[in-house]
């Protein structure tokens, strides 16, 4: 009510009325302004100087200020102002640089009053004075402004902006002496008028020009700013720093911006291009515009509320030719026709969920969250009591919080961690990872390895007979012969390698009939794997290799066998079935004892396998078994469907495990993604080593060549602690040794180990028989070393 | 020149080596304005090689379609060799015929743009984006359309900086292998390596395009032998228009050398005087009602992510270059180029430009800049006296960027009466 009375009181007697309506103007309109009482608008443009006069239900023509036959530039108008305290008096920016005004009280029909010539470029903004009836601003393209007192005939003072041209000039409404200037750089400068060498304050408000600014009309702080960027800001004067506190994103470039009276957080804009609406926002919620008029099919020009205490009436002028009197009932709410749904993803987990109160409480069939649902239900109660305000939307808000355990990711790392990928033989492998998914609660992972063994294993393993232990025994020591004959005969070592994995699936198969001898083998096997495993510190990959292939193959050959699974025997197996070419011995062979036909499909020629495997020959034959193939389609399947679930873990432990077998089934660029997946999910649980195994197992080139990345280890010089370039063992500059052994005190060259806690070091044989007999360092520091 | 212009000059050069493999002779002659150099090669490289609507080898072509309508030789051929490289169809560059009807299409907005860009109008671009088949898509037109603009713009820099008009040297081309495409020897080492002894014939050349060519005092300054050395070359196949009769030793080259006549269409169209007649329809441009900063850039922003910003830093580095002009002469300079194109500033007194241009630079300037087209006679000799070199080369970008600056607003101004319509 209050505010009410005070809006009549301000208005007068006669209170303004009307309607939403248009009038054609003749050429497009560059800027419009009212005068003090409402009753009449200017219109201005390249080809149009027009006033206008505000009737009940239509404009009505009431004067042309463009008159002669051919009117000068002066008449071409970017920016018009009506005088707020004398009726008479209007200000133009021409666009040829000519400030001029015009007194309506003229008997002439011409009415220009005074013309300024004093800018270079266009004008592109004029400005009264509030209060002062003969202060005049105007600020141009040239980067000056410049202040005009209208009785005298040149400008008083020029304010040099330092900074690129004028894109608009208000006087604040409340500070006498401050005016606000914005520039097409971005900046925005208040400048005192007394002061007119230099700036009070400058800041950067937009990148890119600022079209206009706006000084709120109640409050004396507020400047609203808006830009090419398509952003309006409401900047804080009162404070130090100009402070944003209000920001608006459009969808266009900012022409003019407006408070809208009577309402704090209300201000109007509309877009220099592409966008003809124009928006009224509530800035506290800028996501969507309060209103919207949608009137307009060019760009709007000019737009000025109509009645500086009157909130319901806006004027707008625009490039189609078109004055508009917009009535505030008459808008678009673009808020009613929002979507008031919203969905979000904490971070934890939790999801909320935003709805219209009513659509969720019809819902009366909705379950409980079973991870424990609560809700919260917010209620956004504006008060109902008139249109002015948001379209009253209350919803309801639904947090639901996820489970903890559900969510917590500790099954991955222990499965990381535990899995084995390699180093065993295939059904081991299956039957350990199978464990570790059953104990970790993950029934459908665990059955997922055990078919995976049924599948791809060798089907003697399913029909365990009597004779296999002899045919173990037998084969046995053949082997070995035969593995020596091969080194001799100077085969590689990758046949080799693979003859000997045959071996070994041959071994494993067997394991469960109780072939005491073989197990304690591969327990043996166990154990020294790990070991070197972890011995790796210091070696390559191949060196390791090649010694676990030498040394280990006499005592018991089964053991490196077993390191990588010669995937491709089986394949090749199935080929030779298929193939009905095939020599008779080697089918016979294929089908007795599958383990060793792998090697001979790959080296047929080798007499020696030929003799071997007729030994088994009294196997039975295993008829009714798939090809292991045959599963390679569902076993893809299988693999995308966890990938796609999210459990690239499995996809990849699975891809490792099954290696050849499943390998050229997937195209590399799926296998690669799935590698990165994992190893940057690997990562970010920081298990490192899981990670490094799994890229050093993976045969993606694009992964394998990650562990290749920044191998580079740069030392500095312990003297002089310049970075050493050369060689790694002396310092170009100081010429000292740096890097010399704790225990023979010479320069180690080569492989250097040091304890990264005390940074001592040495060879690493002698460290390495150093640290058997002592524990502390070698070099007498003290410190406990400890070399793994 | 200062040290770290230098550095700044060759690191630059450093990079488009890398990228392209070749650092080609509009960009050395640049060189003497790095800061402007910096801003033109990164829209360059984004109109032609990053991100947009528009696939590669049809960037390119539009590329030669643009230059063909002046028949300038050295861009064809340089957007002709990349045109092959990004994988391009070297049917087309059988001519235009030849080439998917999408881009024929545009054949009309180029003739216009190039010589008479006023008359983009409306119905132009509705044609191109008139659905069916063939039709173009919004994105897709401004991206041309800002590849046409900067190849027209740059016909008329290499025209302008092509000062050495000496008939004879035609004829005389001892190498004929065009440097610019043979990718950088890059296992020589960089750039930065001087080479050393050049032949004596080599020498010879230097020094006569060294006399002639107006930018290589500076350059022989800041670009390490190596670099002029190929410039010299790129100097020479500028002025020899007479490709066809050198060697050529791949067939890619052979194709690369397309008589750029294929790729046009009504051939004699040419600039016009703009005269505003009052029966003229043609309205004449005002910048007030549509200029870059307040309506061409907001709008290609839109359509063409990002392209407004590098165009802006273009058309600031060019006004803010160091020179000896004045800001007045520059200012003249630009608002001539525009009128001739007609494009006025309400708040510019014309009668400035007869007053701070003499009547040889306005000539040159207006040959530059409308008929950037060395098969035709030349309106008035080419050549500026009174000016330095680097001043020359000043001249000639701001005809460049002015020039670029009206095709665009003229073809932004026509789209956005379409969107209006």
């Amino acid at each position: 009510m209050e505010k009410m009375s005070r809006v009549t009181t301000a208005l007068g007697s006669s209170a303004i009325s009307g309607r939403t309506m248009f009038c054609h103007l003749d050429a497009p309109a560059n800027a419009i302004s009212v005068c003090r009482d409402a009753s009449q608008v200017v219109v201005a443009g390249r080809n149009i100087f027009k006033i206008y006069a505000l009737e009940e239900d239509q404009f009505v023509e009431k004067l042309n200020l463009r008159v002669g036959r051919k009117p000068s530039l002066n008449f071409s108008c970017a920016d018009v102002m009506w005088h707020q305290m004398e009726e008479n008096l209007l200000a133009t920016a021409a666009t040829n640089g000519a400030v001029v005004t015009w007194n309506l009280g003229k008997p002439s029909r011409n009415k220009q009053d005074q013309l300024f010539t004093e800018h270079k470029r266009t004008v592109n903004k004029v400005c009264f004075h509030p209060t002062e009836v003969y202060m005049l601003l105007s600020g141009s393209q040239d980067g000056f402004m410049k202040c005009f007192d209208l009785r005298k005939k040149e400008s008083v003072s020029t304010f040099s902006g330092q900074s690129e041209s004028v894109r608009d000039v208000q006087f604040s409404m409340k500070d006498y002496f401050t005016f606000a200037a914005s520039f097409e750089n971005g900046n925005v400068q208040l400048w005192d008028i007394r002061r007119p060498d230099r700036y009070e304050r400058m800041f950067t408000a937009h990148t890119g020009p600022v079209f206009c600014c706006d000084w709120h009309p109640d409050d004396r702080g507020w400047l609203a700013t808006g830009g090419r960027d398509k952003m309006v800001k409401v900047w804080d004067m009162t404070t130090n720093r100009a402070k944003e506190i209000f920001c608006v994103q459009t969808i266009a470039s900012v022409a003019r911006v407006k408070w809208r009276p009577e309402k704090k957080f209300h201000l109007a804009t509309c877009s220099m291009m592409v966008d003809h609406n124009i928006y009224v926002w509530d800035v506290r919620r800028p996501f969507i515009p309060f209103a919207t008029f949608e009137e307009h099919k060019d760009v709007t020009t000019g737009i000025v509320w109509r009645h500086q205490h009157d909130p319901h009436f806006l004027l707008s002028g625009s490039k189609d030719s078109t004055l508009y009197q917009h009535m505030f009932k008459d808008a678009t709410r673009p808020v009613d026709k929002a979507n008031p749904e919203g969905l979000c993803f904490g971070l934890f987990g939790d999801l909320a969920f935003a709805a219209k109160e009513s659509l969720i409480s019809s819902d009366s069939n909705r379950k409980p969250y079973p991870g424990g649902d609560r809700r919260y239900p917010i209620f956004f109660f504006k008060k109902p009591d008139q249109t002015e305000q948001f379209a009253h939307v209350s919803s309801a808000l639904s947090v639901f919080e996820t489970d903890l355990d559900s969510n917590c990711m500790d099954w991955f790392v222990k499965t990381a961690q535990l899995y084995l990928l390699c180093g065993k033989p295939f059904a081991e492998l299956c039957d350990h990872n199978a464990k570790v998914a059953r104990e970790l609660k993950r029934p459908q992972v665990s059955t997922t390895w055990t078919m995976l063994r049924i599948m791809f294993s060798d089907p003697a393993n399913l029909t365990p007979g009597p004779n296999h232990p002899l045919s173990k025994l037998g084969t046995l020591p053949l082997m070995n012969s035969f593995n020596m004959k091969e080194m001799n005969s100077g085969m590689g070592a990758e046949s080799r390698l693979e003859r000997s994995k045959g071996e070994s699936r041959q071994d494993n198969s067997h394991l469960e009939p109780g072939n005491s001898l073989i197990s304690n083998n591969n327990e043996d096997n166990e154990e020294t794997e790990g070991s070197d495993g972890q011995a790796e510190y210091m070696f390559g990959d191949a060196e390791l290799d090649d010694d676990d292939l030498y040394s280990m193959e006499h005592d018991n050959q089964t053991e490196e066998q077993e390191y990588t699974l010669p995937q491709e025997a089986f394949q090749l197996r199935h080929e030779i079935m298929d193939n009905p070419s095939a020599p008779e011995h080697l089918q016979q062979d294929k089908a007795d004892s599958p383990h060793v036909s792998g090697n001979e499909a790959e080296v047929t020629c080798l007499t020696p396998i030929e003799s071997f495997s007729l030994i088994s020959i009294s196997q039975p034959l295993f008829t009714p078994q798939l090809p292991a193939s045959f599963f390679c389609p569902i076993v893809r399947e299988m693999l995308s469907y966890y990938a796609e679930k999210g459990d690239v873990q499995m996809a990849v432990s699975v891809l490792i495990v099954l290696g050849e077998r499943i390998r050229k089934e997937i195209d590399d660029l799926t296998q690669e993604h799935w590698y990165t997946s994992y190893i940057d999910l690997l990562q970010r649980f920081e298990l490192w080593n899981v990670s490094n195994e799994v890229i050093k197992l993976s045969t993606c080139s694009a992964i394998t060549c990650l562990n290749q990345t920044s191998t580079t280890l740069h030392i500095n010089c312990s003297n002089c602690k310049r970075p050493m370039s050369n060689r790694g063992w002396i310092c170009d500059r100081c010429h000292q040794c740096a890097s010399v052994c704790a225990v023979c005190h010479h320069v180690v060259k080569g492989l250097f180990v040091w304890c990264q806690g005390c940074n001592h070091g040495g060879h690493l044989e002698h460290i390495r028989n150093w640290l058997k007999s002592s524990a502390h360092c070698p070099a007498g520091c003290g410190h406990l070393c400890e070399y793994t | 020149m200062v040290n770290g212009e230098k550095e700044r000059v060759s690191l630059l050069f450093m990079k488009a080596l890398v990228s392209r493999g070749s650092v080609d002779a509009v960009s050395q002659q640049m060189a003497s304005h790095p800061q402007y150099l910096e801003s033109f090669l990164r829209t360059q490289h984004y109109i032609l090689h990053m991100d947009g609507p528009l696939p590669l080898p049809y960037r390119h072509y539009i590329a030669i379609m643009a230059a063909a309508r002046h028949h300038c030789n050295y861009l064809v051929y340089l957007h002709s060799a990349q045109f092959l490289r990004v994988g391009g169809d070297p049917v087309w560059l059988q001519g235009l015929e030849a080439a998917p009807p999408r881009l024929r299409l545009l054949d009309h907005i180029n003739k216009v743009l190039a010589h008479q860009p006023w008359l983009t109008a409306c119905s132009h671009i509705q044609a191109l984006l008139k659905a069916g088949e063939q039709c173009w898509s919004l994105a897709e037109l401004v991206q041309a359309v800002v590849i046409l603009a900067h190849c027209h713009s740059l016909c008329s820099f290499v025209f302008g900086c092509d000062t050495d008009s000496d008939p004879a040297s035609l004829s005389k081309s001892p190498n004929g292998t065009p440097p610019t495409f043979c990718p950088f020897d890059a296992a020589n080492g960089n750039a930065n390596v001087p080479q050393t002894l050049a032949t004596p014939s080599e020498h010879i050349t230097r020094r006569r395009s060294l006399d002639s060519s107006c930018d290589m005092v500076c350059l022989k300054e800041k670009i390490q032998k190596s670099q002029e050395e190929r410039e010299k070359r790129e100097e020479r196949l500028l002025q020899t228009q007479g490709l066809q009769q050198t060697d050529m030793e791949e067939e890619e080259e052979m194709i690369c050398f397309a008589d750029p006549t294929r790729f046009i269409t009504d051939p004699d169209l040419c600039y016009q005087e703009f005269a505003r007649r009052e029966e003229d329809h043609f309205q004449v441009f005002r910048v007030q009602d549509y200029s870059w900063e307040d309506h061409g850039f907001s709008l290609v922003n839109r359509l063409y992510s990002d392209i407004g910003h590098l165009l802006d830093d273009r058309f600031r580095s060019v006004t803010t270059l160091p020179s000896m002009h004045s800001p007045d002469l520059k200012r003249a300079i630009w608002n001539y180029i525009h009128c001739v194109l007609g494009i006025r500033y309400d708040d510019y007194d014309y009668g400035e430009v007869n007053q701070l241009l003499e009547r040889d630079l306005k000539l040159y300037i207006k040959s530059v800049a409308c008929f950037p087209d060395a098969t035709k006679t030349p309106v008035c000799p080419l050549s500026l006296a009174p000016l330095k070199p680097s001043e020359q080369i000043h001249v000639n970008l701001l005809i460049m960027e002015a020039r670029l600056q009206a095709e665009l607003l003229y073809a932004l101004r026509a789209i956005t009466q379409y969107m209006i319509a």
